[in-house]
């Protein structure tokens, strides 16, 4: 008789798991400018890391333990988009360049450099200090 | 307690690939090249960790780790988000270095 089910469910849970990890490692590591590289990284290290301790509960099959490793994950789920876009939205501000290859940024001259205020149409007056000068076309937000 | 083979293998192959991952997250931890890069860069190895942490819940069969785990994924939450208020009131000085 062969290992019972909820090893064989553990076993994959955490192969993908740790493979969406380093998944994550490696998009950090290449991509070329700092949205990619948040995109990639925190994505997918938000879903393996669900699937690792979705691991944690299927082998220990305990109440408080499945409690307690749904409760992570749920915060992960929760607290993982709002930091990245806190940092997102202040690398934007302090002006982190973009990948030279990026076709459209939807956002350039929308915010005001002085409150951080977001306008849904570009400002009239030049705005950003790294935006701002190639922003001769006057494009819409 | 002895852990079933399939589960034995997976839990080594784990670490070690944890250990990977971490070990290149600090290479863009070491070469920025901005100070969001490497905010990030902790992040995610602070969720590394909470996995490195869930995998020796497993291999020692020791749930009271996950409480650890817990602490670990709040305190890194406070981390990033006090980290991006302080780099958007810097301003750009801090920008790409």
């Amino acid at each position: 008789m062969g290992p019972e089910l909820n090893v064989w469910i553990t076993s994959v849970l955490l192969g993908i798991g740790s493979l969406f990890m380093l998944l994550a490692a490696v998009g950090l590591l290449r991509l070329p400018d700092l949205f990619m590289r948040m995109q990639a990284a925190t994505k997918s290290s938000t879903l393996g890391i669900a699937c690792m301790l979705l691991a944690v509960a299927v082998h220990f099959g305990q109440l408080g333990i499945t409690t307690l490793a749904l409760l992570i994950i749920a915060f992960f789920f929760l607290t993982a988009p709002v930091a990245t876009h806190m940092v997102a939205r202040a690398a934007y501000l302090v002006g982190v360049p973009l990948w030279q290859g990026t076709v459209m940024d939807d956002l350039r001259g929308c915010y005001d450099v002085e409150t951080h205020a977001l306008a849904s149409r570009p400002l009239e007056s030049p705005q950003h200090p790294e935006t701002a000068a190639s922003d001769e076309s006057g494009a819409s937000c | 307690m002895m852990l079933a083979e399939p589960l034995a293998t997976m839990v080594t192959v784990t670490l070690i690939v944890l250990s990977v991952a971490m070990l290149l997250t600090f290479v863009r931890l070491v070469l920025g090249p901005s100070l969001p890069d490497r905010v990030i860069a902790l992040d995610i190895m602070a969720t590394q960790a909470v996995g490195i942490i869930a995998v020796y819940d497993i291999a020692t069969h020791e749930p009271i780790f996950l409480r650890v785990a817990t602490v670990v994924a709040l305190i890194t939450f406070l981390g990033t988000v006090a980290f991006a208020h302080y780099v958007e009131r810097r301003g750009s000085q801090w920008g790409p270095n």
